[in-house]
């Protein structure tokens, strides 16, 4: 009996000799317990030594192997190929993203955002070790968790038609990460995170899609985050503008 | 090596590529009838401050075939929008009760209660008039 295979059709661009990216197209061994990324690496290894892409831990920690599979925004350790057997595969690089080659994408842009946010503690002051640590309970770490689990795969961008439409969107991963740390009872940072969250980048520029979430492998819910953001600023809105002592 | 990075553009018809993306520009073309029914209130309370005349002369129009698809049209996707807002007011605004959060079903149904309420309120204003 011949051994099962399946066929991927793989989006290529050898910017070099390449005027714009072409599919190519692999017929793979079929085993049930692999996942693209283990077609991937086959290719690689056994079939076509320039076909490049990106990844590492092969457990869906490192978020660095994000493609499109048939359309879809997967990470491709993620991604078995017994859910698309016998079906074929077409393999292509992130969408919203420009192709450095191949299935590797150019990830400046999100990485430029991700910073604006200050995705990190910003403590009120200073203190000194011997305070000791800082005590959280149960509600105020449960508050914030479901954002912590964000492993910067930008899936999220690639499902995201406002980002596709207006690259300047500031996105789902850095805003979900922006509610993360302004959730954070030892963070005092929200009104430094606020001149780009709630800017016209911001969160105004989603118009919940939803596509964020649907597409996250970690579940992280950004759409969800991106709404509390815009009742927090509209709060916030509210508060400057209602009372005599107001700020506006 | 000189790069050369290489952008896809999004295709116009990008939205009819995926089923969530047709659902969503459904959704965000069904706000064209809650705009139009906005309007055709303002258009009401208009001919209104012109008089009885003018206000029955109105109200016979929206009696019209047009005006009554218009109408089903515009009450369906009201009640899909509120029906599908409310379902996801939960992720919008979690709420918390000291140590516990609020179960999502909680706030859920206190939107329908409100609703309930606020629609009794103007059927109730409706009658007295």
């Amino acid at each position: 009996m011949s051994e099962a295979t399946v066929a991927l059709e793989v989006l290529r661009y050898r910017p070099e000799t390449d005027e714009k990216p072409t599919f190519q197209a692999y017929t793979v061994p079929y085993r049930d317990d692999w996942v693209v990324l283990d077609a991937l690496n086959h290719i690689k290894d056994n079939i076509d030594r320039t076909l490049s892409y990106r990844w590492s831990c092969h457990m869906a920690v490192c978020g660095s192997c994000g493609v499109m599979i048939n359309g879809e925004p997967k990470l491709s350790c993620h991604a078995f190929l017994r859910d698309y057997y016998p079906g074929k595969l077409r393999v292509e690089p992130l969408t919203n993203f420009p192709i450095e080659r191949d299935l590797v994408i150019v990830m400046d842009d999100f990485m430029e955002k991700l910073d604006s946010v200050k995705p990190y503690l910003i403590a009120k002051e200073d203190r000194p070790l011997s305070a000791g640590e800082h005590l959280q309970s149960p509600a105020q770490l449960e508050a914030f968790r479901p954002y912590t689990m964000c492993i910067n795969c930008v899936l999220c961008y690639a499902a995201c038609p406002q980002y596709g439409l207006g690259p300047d969107f500031v996105g789902p991963a850095a805003l979900a990460l922006a509610h993360r740390y302004n959730l954070d009872s030892r963070d005092a940072g929200r009104d430094e995170r606020q001149e780009v969250a709630a800017s016209n980048e911001g969160i105004w520029e989603c118009t919940f899609v939803g596509a964020c979430s649907q597409v996250c492998p970690k579940s992280v819910d950004p759409a969800a985050a991106i709404q509390q953001t815009k009742i927090a600023s509209t709060a916030d809105w509210y508060k400057a503008l209602l009372p005599p002592w107001g700020k506006r | 090596m000189s790069r050369k990075p290489y952008m896809r553009k999004l295709p116009t018809w990008w939205w009819l590529s995926q089923r969530r993306y047709t659902i969503y520009m459904i959704r965000e073309l069904t706000c064209i009838f809650i705009g139009a029914y906005a309007v055709l209130i303002v258009i009401g309370l208009l001919r209104l401050s012109h008089g009885r005349a003018e206000y029955d002369a109105f109200l016979d129009a929206l009696q019209s075939p047009f005006g009554m698809v218009f109408h089903l049209l515009a009450l369906l996707f009201a009640l899909v929008h509120t029906v599908t807002w409310f379902g996801v007011t939960p992720k919008a605004m979690p709420l918390w009760l000291g140590e516990r959060r609020v179960p999502d079903a909680a706030i859920i149904m206190a939107h329908y209660a409100g609703w309930i309420v606020v629609s009794a309120a103007v059927v109730f204003l409706a009658r007295v008039q």
